[in-house]
Parts: structure tokens; C-alpha cells; sequence
């Protein structure tokens, strides 16, 4: 490894560097604590398989040194449905955003997580459309401007981690880009978790969100986002209205409950003595 | 030792996917294609295959595709307006050139229109639906064997030329029942694996054959992506000259293989006036009127579109060097009406007999109609 190397670097995609995402955005942050989390679950990266949609959070699996799927906005959790369900052997990772997953693609966050399908998402919670450049989200706090919200948003967020795992999901946290062991660490729980798990990490976008917002620098929105930060234990004992504009962090589920590809395969097990079959495509006589 | 079966249109294409080697179907309920999805949910675990019923039809297309990159070959199976969800995903799987077949039961439309009444109406958003230009292959069955037989080539297509294939059927042939004769020996096409990991290229050009094409987990850490890529699949989204190669290549595979694709079957066209043009549930009108109009010394034959795209412009043009006359009998408003009026000479009447409502047209429709254009 030469000195300019950072130690993830042979995880990535070396001929597409450099990346397009902007000076202070949070991606990069987060994929170094996805590694990081990676790592500490002591998984075999090579049989990793990671799905995104549409978005700069759902760029991430291009630059990574891994099969990757990058589909169609919204859809990434049907993507990777099919894809876990096809060879359930894989691990697969889904990287995503708060437009693509709680927005367009919001029914197949809620049935994916229903399903406790054993897929690991990482939803990039940048409150506002980056991509297409600065139009309000499903996550733009009340009263936050954006391009289609010149004179502050109205409608009232969705509550993301907390939405999946009423929705069924095994785990389901919530942490921002400053918290970065406790990101970790999820990130690790989520990748062991059997079932579905769902990290949402609130992070900085300096160039739409902050723009707008007059935060104009990395610093001021992680300033800002640090001190809006509560964690979920102390939020349990507040009032609903004082949580208004808080960001809660923490873990939103955590147990056990039988996964999706295995209730298929334990059906077609039990029924009719067959393990699912993988890599069927390739073979002339089944 | 062939064997004989009694069995639904809908139920002879679960089976005609099974003998494929389908293995994983994602689909969403819709009359009048339920009863491929209730087979295969009954079928597939006797097999170690996976079924799931998804959300929606964009979501069923979305699972498919993410199927049949883990190795296994996918389908779903719609009428109409799930056809018309689709739409999105399908366009992805042409760009990314995954291997999946989409079966559509065609019923009454537009929108919700008549669920359990017969139609063709959906040809042309086969042919155009999503966006972007691209070359669809379609069969069309116009029997309960050939409801087995087209769903078995639709994944060989799909797996020679790495695109989606559609079956284009009807509710007619969907929910009649026939016997069908299933040999032994059926030719299955099986995806190849790449061999070297370290040279292989996803996308790059195959002249006269296929690119092979790994599963995820394989070690090959392919990128697939709707965006615009180069052969590694990696996104290259300004330049013109890599997205018309691409774009250009795409359909060139099909259009160049028109021979290999285009099937159609014919009656009695070496000296006919009159020729009937039809696919799906009408070929049995036509068939009929062409037997009775030939026994009433008329010179009348058929040509029945077995594949409808990529469209059979050579077949249809060489089998109709002689005639004065086409009928094109369709359940629809003249939908393939104008794609044979668009490559057949300007000195060559084209009749059309659509019928929308639910019915297909009668012999005695098709019948009349060589009558009123006064075939002798």
C-alpha cells in the first residue's frame, strides 16, 4: 500500500476515481464507517453484492470493488429482493437515499422490511433531492426551503427508522454522520442481523441543502446537526412537541423473527425435500 | 416418450417455464394472468425455485431482473396495466442486457377496461413502451401448445441475445383449454459463466453469438448500471459517440438476427389474391376462413405472426409478392395493421377487421370481408 493509499482503498473501484461527489458531502464519511463496519462483522467482502437506486447516496456500489446493481430510481429494494431471493448465499447491501427509498420507492421500503428479507440498507439521509439539484424530500425538516419549496416546506417528514421498524424490520437505527463508532457499530449489527436491517444516517449536503438553508459550509450543518442530535433514550422521556426539528438517534428494533428466503426454502424443504437451487441458469438439464 | 396434457393456457406457460428452467417468478395478481402466477407458486418450491408475490408490477420486474443477475433464469407474468408499471424496469433490463421473459394476458383496454374479455391492445406498448429507442423480440400464441411451446423459446431468445423477451397472449388462449404434447427432447438454452475474470467485459460487442454473462457472487464484480456505460458497464454519460455505440449496438443484435429471430407460419400464399395477416386467438379465424374460402375455389391464404417483434417484414414481404389484397384481422384498433401497411407496396389494398370489445374476430367476419373485396 503506498502512503497516499487509505487502507479501504482495495475495496474500491481505482479506475473510477476520482468520485463526483462534492467537497464536504457526507458519502465519504459514510462509506469509510461502512468498511469500517464491514470489517468489524468480519464478513468475506468478495461475497458481498450491493444494490442502489437513483441518487447520489445510490452512486456509492460504483465505486466499490464488488458485484454491483445500480437501478432504477425508487426500486432498488425490488432489485435486491430478487436478487437475495435468486442466491440467498449473497450478502447484499442496499445503498440508498431519502428521495429513492421514502419517496419513490416508499412501498417497497415498507414491504421489504415487512418481508424481514435478509438485506442490509444503508439509507443516506441528506433531506433534500442533491442529484436533481435541491428539491424538497420526504425528510426536509418543516419549514427547510428547497427549490420547490421557496417559501419553506409544509409537510411534516417521515420519521424513517421508526417507519421501517413498525413496518416489521429486525433492526433499525438511526445516527448522523458525527456519530461515527455508534455508525459503526450498527453498521456491523446490521450486516450480521438476519432479517432486515435498516441504518438511516443523517448527513450534511453543503451544496443544496446547506445553500438553501443558509449553511453554507460543512461545518455550519454538521454544527447544526450536532446540536440538534438527541439520543433515543433521553427522546423517550421527552414531549412530542419538544422533539419537533430534533434528530433521534439510536437503535429503533432489534430482535428476531423468521427471514423471508428462509421461509421459502424451509418450504420447499419440508414439503418436497429440495434445498433452493442456485445458479440454475447454467445448467442444461434440472 | 412424449407426454400428453389436458391443461389452461395460463397453466401450459407456468409449465413451458418450468421445463426452461425457470426457477424464480416475481409477479403481482392480474386478471386474466393469475393463473401463471397460482402454477408457479405451486410448482416452484416442488423444485427448489422461489416465488414471490411482490408489492406491484414495477416492483415484480425489479426482482426479476435482480433474479436473473443471481443466476437464475425470471419471470413475471401481467395483463395490460401492469404491463404499463413495467414499463420503467423493462427499459432497464434492455439497457443492461439481462435475461428475462414478461408474460402479458392481454384484456380489454385502455386503462382498467374489461378484465376478463379479450384484446391485443397492448402490441404496440410491447413494441414502444418504455422510453428510448430499443428492439423488442415478442411471440404470440395463437394455442395452449403454443402458449408451452413460445414461453420455452422466450428464454432461450432471452438468453442467446442477453435482452428481455415478451410473450404477447391473450385472454382467450390464456383461460381456453387444449391438449398439448411435451417432448423429451426440448432444446433448453443454459447461460454460459465467463471464463477469465481478470479480461471479461460485460458489455462488449459479440458478433455472431453471445456475450457470456456471470452471476453476482461469481467473483467477476461486474458493475450494472441504466445509466449509459462503456463495455466494463461503467457509467459514461457525456459522450455521444459511447451512447449511440451503445444504443445502436443493442438493437443491431436484434435487427441483425431478424433471420434468426422472425418466425412466422403460412397457408395456401403461392397463388393467393387475398392473404390473412393475424397472431394470438385470431390465427384460428383466419385458418378457418382460409380453409372455406379455398373450398369455395377462392385464392386465399393466411400468414400467422409467430414473432410480432421484431417485426417480420422480409417473411411477410416474400409470402405476399402475389397478392392484391391483406386482411390483417386483430383485437384492436389496427395496431399491426399499420406496421404491414408500412412494408408492403403502395399498389397492395390493406384491409383491416379490429375488433375491440372483447371478442375475437369470426370466420364469418374475416369471411365477408374476402367477400366484399370479391375474391375469385
Amino acid at each position: 500500500m503506498s502512503s497516499d493509499e487509505n487502507k479501504f482503498t482495495p475495496y474500491m473501484r481505482k479506475d473510477r476515481l476520482p468520485h463526483i461527489f462534492c467537497p464536504g458531502c457526507g458519502n465519504g464519511t459514510i462509506m469509510n464507517a461502512f468498511l469500517k463496519g464491514m470489517e468489524k462483522a468480519e464478513m468475506d467482502f468478495d461475497n458481498i453484492a450491493m444494490v442502489s437506486g437513483i441518487g447520489c447516496s445510490s452512486r456509492i456500489p460504483g465505486y466499490m470493488n464488488c458485484d454491483s446493481l445500480h437501478t432504477t430510481h425508487g426500486r432498488a429494494l425490488s432489485f435486491a429482493t430478487g436478487l437475495k431471493t435468486a442466491n440467498k448465499s449473497l450478502d447484499v447491501v442496499v445503498f440508498t437515499g431519502d428521495g429513492d427509498c421514502a419517496s419513490i420507492g416508499g412501498n417497497h421500503l415498507i414491504h421489504a422490511a415487512r418481508r424481514n428479507i435478509n438485506l442490509t440498507v444503508i439509507c443516506i439521509n441528506n433531506n433534500i433531492y442533491g442529484m436533481t439539484g435541491g428539491q424538497i424530500s420526504p425528510t426536509s425538516p418543516k419549514g427547510s426551503f428547497g427549490t420547490t419549496a421557496p417559501y419553506g416546506n409544509q409537510d411534516t417528514p417521515f420519521n424513517l427508522a421508526e417507519l421501517v421498524a413498525a413496518a416489521g424490520a429486525t433492526y433499525s437505527a438511526r445516527w448522523t454522520t458525527i456519530q461515527i463508532e455508534n455508525l459503526v457499530t450498527s453498521i456491523k449489527d446490521g450486516l450480521k442481523n438476519p432479517g432486515f436491517s435498516f441504518i438511516e444516517v443523517v448527513t450534511q449536503c453543503p451544496t443544496y441543502y446547506g445553500r438553501k438553508n443558509k449553511l453554507r459550509t460543512p461545518t455550519a450543518m454538521v454544527a447544526i446537526m450536532k446540536a440538534n442530535t438527541i439520543f433515543k433514550s433521553s427522546a423517550d422521556r421527552m414531549r412530542e412537541r419538544d422533539l419537533e426539528g430534533k434528530i433521534v438517534v439510536g437503535e429503533f428494533a432489534k430482535k428476531q423473527k423468521a427471514e423471508f428466503t428462509e421461509n421459502i426454502e424451509r418450504i420447499s424443504e419440508e414439503k418436497f425435500g429440495n434445498k433452493t437451487v442456485i445458479n440454475s441458469a447454467y445448467e442444461t438439464e434440472l | 416418450m412424449s407426454q400428453e396434457f389436458f391443461i389452461q393456457g395460463n397453466e401450459a406457460c407456468a409449465k413451458g417455464a418450468l421445463r426452461a428452467g425457470c426457477r424464480f417468478f416475481a409477479g403481482y395478481p392480474i386478471t386474466p394472468s393469475t393463473e401463471v402466477a397460482e402454477t408457479l407458486a405451486r410448482e416452484l418450491p416442488k423444485v427448489g425455485g422461489s416465488f414471490v408475490q411482490m408489492e406491484d408490477e414495477i416492483a415484480s420486474v425489479g426482482a426479476i431482473i435482480g433474479g436473473s443477475w443471481g443466476g437464475t433464469k425470471s419471470m413475471t407474468a401481467t395483463s395490460g396495466p401492469g404491463l404499463s408499471l413495467m414499463q420503467e424496469n423493462i427499459g432497464y433490463a434492455f439497457i443492461s442486457e439481462t435475461p428475462i421473459v414478461i408474460v402479458d394476458v392481454q384484456r380489454g383496454s385502455p386503462s382498467t377496461g374489461q378484465p376478463t374479455m379479450a384484446a391485443q391492445g397492448d402490441m404496440m406498448q410491447a413494441r414502444w413502451g418504455s422510453h428510448g429507442d430499443y428492439e423488442p423480440i415478442a411471440l404470440s400464441p395463437s394455442s395452449v401448445q403454443e402458449f408451452f411451446d413460445f414461453t420455452i423459446k422466450a428464454f432461450n431468445l432471452a438468453e442467446q441475445f442477453r435482452t428481455p423477451v415478451f410473450v404477447m397472449a391473450d385472454e382467450i388462449i390464456g383461460h381456453m383449454r387444449e391438449k398439448i404434447v411435451v417432448e423429451d427432447d426440448i432444446e433448453i438454452i443454459p447461460r454460459q459463466m465467463p471464463e477469465d475474470k481478470d479480461n471479461y467485459l460485460p458489455f462488449k460487442n459479440v458478433e455472431n453469438g453471445t456475450n457470456p454473462m456471470p452471476a453476482f457472487g461469481e467473483g467477476f464484480n461486474i458493475h450494472v448500471t441504466g445509466l449509459t456505460h462503456d463495455e466494463r458497464g461503467y457509467p459514461d454519460t457525456n459522450d455521444p459517440e459511447t451512447h449511440n455505440d451503445l444504443v445502436q449496438r443493442l438493437c443491431d443484435k436484434v435487427l441483425n438476427n431478424c433471420d434468426k429471430i422472425c418466425s412466422v407460419k403460412s397457408k395456401s400464399c403461392e397463388d393467393a389474391d387475398i392473404i390473412i395477416i393475424s397472431y394470438g386467438a385470431p390465427v384460428r379465424s383466419a385458418i378457418e376462413a382460409v380453409s372455406v374460402a379455398r373450398s369455395e375455389g377462392k385464392k386465399v391464404g393466411y400468414i400467422k405472426l409467430d414473432t410480432p417483434w421484431p417485426f417480420p417484414e422480409e417473411e411477410i414481404k416474400n409470402l405476399s409478392s402475389n397478392a392484391s389484397d391483406i386482411i390483417v384481422a386483430e383485437m384492436n384498433l389496427g395496431q399491426m395493421y399499420y406496421e404491414v401497411d408500412r412494408v408492403l407496396p403502395n399498389d397492395v389494398n390493406i384491409h383491416l377487421i379490429g375488433k375491440i370489445g372483447g371478442l375475437m374476430p369470426t370466420p364469418d367476419e374475416i369471411l365477408s370481408k374476402i367477400n366484399e373485396i370479391g375474391g375469385n
